[in-house]
């Protein structure tokens, strides 16, 4: 599963990211790396770019680098 | 009685103005309070200059302290020394000492924020391997204990190596003395021991730098290993060959780019250091965030944009309007004292007609201009502008840009100079030259006297359902102004600039407050800018243009106007005696300014203006009006105060009567919306020139703007005459 079939308000742990494909590197940069929670706060019109949170602030990803990002989600009704 | 006094003063009492001893570097992440900082620190006591032989400008400012003096240097925010973007390049190139001219900074205040400690202690960490001393300003402490963030301040400097870290408010100043403090000693600080996020990249670079034939400092070789296109990349391989460099690489970052390697590093050293120093209380959501959250859903979001963006333009026509007709006013009446006290003749026409006329017809947009870059001003600080970003880069998207030309295209409504050099944080070469070609598509504030002279003088001032219609003529000619930027852009980026599609990463700042006193000093400064051209430029240009104007005076024209009026004392007498020689002096008047050069120069331009619908007069103030295209109003104020009805005291009315030789009308509806449509995309303005020039580094890009820009100018205004005149 990709951060990009994450749902709105869900959370999940990104646990490997590839480096490679373009655009990515900058969104690590932001700290999108291995081992952090992120959360899916809000989206543009369309669903792209999303709003996702790392460690309280959020970062726009667009649709075709979340492809990217693998995660597992984090239930949320704990 | 010639004793002589002495006053004692309190030794506190005297401020001593002393000249700084070092010069620090301001760096953080964007919208971390670093602004606001900076000018609680220097207060007013800035600069805005450029560094000798670059094409950077220098923002700096003074810090008085209690023994000494600093110099401040505000770096752009950025979020690493990577080099993604023109802005970071510049921080990094300025921090290592690489602008020639300039030397390195003698020391660093870094700006953390306590609501984005994963962020900052990043960046952080990238500058403690410059080994200079430095002071750790950790803002927004406020905002992080409302927030539910704890905060141990001695575990982080444990962490990272005993660097100090203060605690500040920048918005009450809390925290600001002991800061002070710190900054007067910090040559004195002991440097603090780098924290060991990746020993392979460190040892690595160690061995290297401890190499025979090695000339690159410690952080030159840190850098040349992660980025493969930097100059100091370039020494590094001819020291070793290409091949064994690569080597080297590869070994340390695998098949991967550099950077993800040294991202994945280094957050794994920030996310722990911030598990033990950091304590996140779970968020109570709070009524007025659930509002908040409510508003960035999609929806809600993109109608709030453009709701506010209606707002601004509206709020910048009917706010303003009694300001300026005060201004207004006031310039009329200084005009008729002046005329009242001088004698008739040339001082009394250059000072009513040349200087009042001329400066006073522009000084009357001040409120607008002020009111419109408040706008943008509070609407960039308070994170609105990168809320839109995030909004509009579908859109943008669709004409090869991304989000990211959003903010320099809607802070090119104030104005294009300040929105090209934002054009910096894009990444892509092409993107930004795409953009920059874009930016001065938008209507910007100087373009505002000119179209608020046309609206107000030729569209009638009624509503329109909710709206009044010359809002909705003013909201057309913003969208005529975007529209020609977006296409542009598409043109260019499937053509000259064809390129891959850019990419969009960026951090969303919540919302936030803007700070007074940081919105008023950067509208105090566009104030200044905007009276120093009123001074200087239009000044300058008026008095010209006055001159073209009144000289020659023709003795005939006299000698005509005189024997005329003998002839009406003879037949008239009383009022309508008073109404035929007025009449006579002003056809007096339009036929000196006729036979004036300006006329004359006019003349022989008006043919390729005739198709237009111009006259010579309009003509010769749009062409006055390349250099600066605010000016056109000056001139049209200098001209038509020489040479038309003196009945008429608005510029606008003298517009409305101002006919052809024949009598018909010049300013026809189709000719108004030619001369708007014109303005519109018309690039008329050498500030903006040359920023293109400095910003692209060549004189291809301006001249191309140029060019293009005004063929599509031309055309526009002559198909909209043309068939306009058709109907």
């Amino acid at each position: 599963m990709t951060l990009k079939e994450l749902n709105p308000g869900q959370s999940a742990r990104i646990e490997a990211v590839d480096a490679r494909q373009p655009g990515v590197v900058r969104l690590m940069v932001l700290g999108l790396i291995e081992g952090v929670e992120v959360q899916y706060e809000n989206s543009a019109i369309g669903g792209d770019p999303m709003e996702v949170s790392v460690h309280g602030t959020a970062i726009s990803v667009r649709r075709q680098q979340a492809g990217s990002f693998r995660i597992s989600p984090i239930s949320t009704n704990v | 009685m010639s004793e002589t006094q002495t006053a004692y003063v309190p030794v506190d009492k005297i401020k001593i103005r002393r000249r700084p001893t070092a010069s620090i570097a301001v760096i953080g992440n964007p919208n971390s309070g670093k602004s606001t900082l900076f000018n609680r620190l220097t207060g007013l006591r800035q600069t805005t200059g450029n560094y000798p032989g670059v094409t950077v400008e220098k923002h700096s400012g003074i810090l008085q302290l209690s023994e000494s003096a600093l110099e401040l240097v505000d770096l752009p925010g950025i979020y690493c020394l990577g080099g993604f973007s023109a802005d970071e390049r510049i921080a990094v190139d300025l921090l290592l000492g690489r602008i020639a001219g300039t030397r390195q900074p003698d020391g660093l205040l870094i700006v953390l924020d306590a609501t984005h400690l994963y962020q900052g202690l990043y960046l952080l960490q990238q500058l403690m391997e410059m080994e200079l001393p430095m002071v750790v300003a950790m803002t927004m402490t406020d905002v992080a204990t409302s927030a539910g963030i704890d905060i141990s301040i001695e575990v982080l400097q444990r962490h990272l190596g005993g660097i100090p870290i203060y605690p500040v408010v920048a918005t009450t100043g809390r925290g600001l003395d002991t800061l002070k403090e710190a900054l007067e000693s910090i040559s004195d600080a002991p440097a603090p021991s780098i924290p060991e996020s990746w020993p392979e990249l460190s040892s690595t670079a160690d061995s290297l730098v401890n190499h025979a034939a090695n000339t690159l400092t410690r952080i030159d070789m840190i850098q040349a290993l992660l980025h493969p296109e930097s100059q100091q990349a370039e020494t590094l391989d001819q020291q070793l060959g290409a091949g064994p460099v690569e080597e080297i690489r590869e070994k340390l970052f695998g098949d991967e780019p550099p950077q993800a390697c040294e991202a994945r590093h280094r957050y794994r050293w920030v996310h722990n250091v911030l598990r033990e120093s950091q304590h996140r209380a779970p968020l109570i959501e709070r009524f007025g965030a659930r509002g908040l959250r409510w508003m960035n859903r999609p929806w809600p979001a993109t109608l709030m944009f453009f709701a506010v963006m209606a707002l601004v333009f509206q709020a910048v026509f009917s706010w303003a309007t009694p300001m300026m007709e005060g201004i207004d006013q006031g310039a009329t009446w200084l005009a008729e004292q002046a005329g009242s006290l001088l004698p008739a003749g040339a001082l009394s026409s250059f000072i009513t007609d040349g200087v009042i006329a001329g400066v006073g017809s522009v000084i009357v947009f001040l409120p607008q201009i002020l009111i419109l870059f408040l706008f943008i001003i509070v609407l960039e600080d308070s994170g609105f502008l990168a809320r839109a970003a995030f909004l509009m880069d579908r859109i943008m998207r669709t004409v090869g840009l991304s989000g990211q030309s959003v903010i320099p295209m809607l802070s090119s409504f104030a104005c294009a100079v300040p929105a090209i050099m934002a054009t910096r944080v894009i990444p892509d070469r092409r993107d930004r030259i795409a953009t920059i070609l874009a930016a001065p598509f938008m209507t910007c504030s100087a373009r505002l006297p000119v179209y608020a002279l046309l609206i107000a003088a030729f569209v009638p001032d009624t509503s329109v359902g909710w709206f009044n219609l010359q809002g909705l003529v003013l909201l057309g000619l913003y969208l005529l102004g975007i529209a020609g930027g977006l296409v542009t852009a598409w043109l260019l980026k499937r053509s000259a600039l064809r390129g891959p599609k850019p990419h969009f990463a960026l951090a969303l700042p919540e919302f936030r407050w803007p700070n007074l006193q940081t919105v008023l000093i950067k509208l105090l400064e566009r104030a200044r800018v905007f009276l120093k051209r009123a001074g200087t430029v239009i000044f300058l240009v008026a008095i010209i243009v006055w001159g073209l104007a009144y000289f020659p005076r023709s003795a005939e024209v006299d000698s005509t106007l005189q024997a005329a009026i003998q002839q009406a004392e003879s037949s008239y007498t009383g009022d309508q005696l008073a109404v035929e020689i007025r009449e006579l002096e002003n056809k007096a008047a339009a036929d000196q300014l006729e036979q004036s050069y300006l006329g004359r120069a006019g003349k022989s331009i008006e043919p390729v203006f005739t198709p237009l619908g111009w006259d010579w007069r309009v003509s010769a103030a749009v062409i006055a009006g390349f250099p600066a295209r605010e000016v056109v109003v000056a001139v049209m104020g200098t001209i038509y105060a020489v040479g038309e009805d003196a009945e008429e005291a608005s510029l606008a009315g003298k517009l409305r009567s101002a006919t052809w030789p024949d009598g018909r009308p010049i300013f026809t509806v189709p000719m108004v919306l030619g001369l708007l449509l014109f303005y519109a995309w018309c690039l008329q303005c050498a500030a903006t020139i040359a920023t293109i020039r400095r910003e692209t580094n060549s004189w291809r890009w301006p001249l191309f703007a140029w060019t293009y820009m005004t063929i599509i100018g031309y055309v526009g205004a002559l198909l909209i005459y043309q068939l306009g005149s058709l109907l």
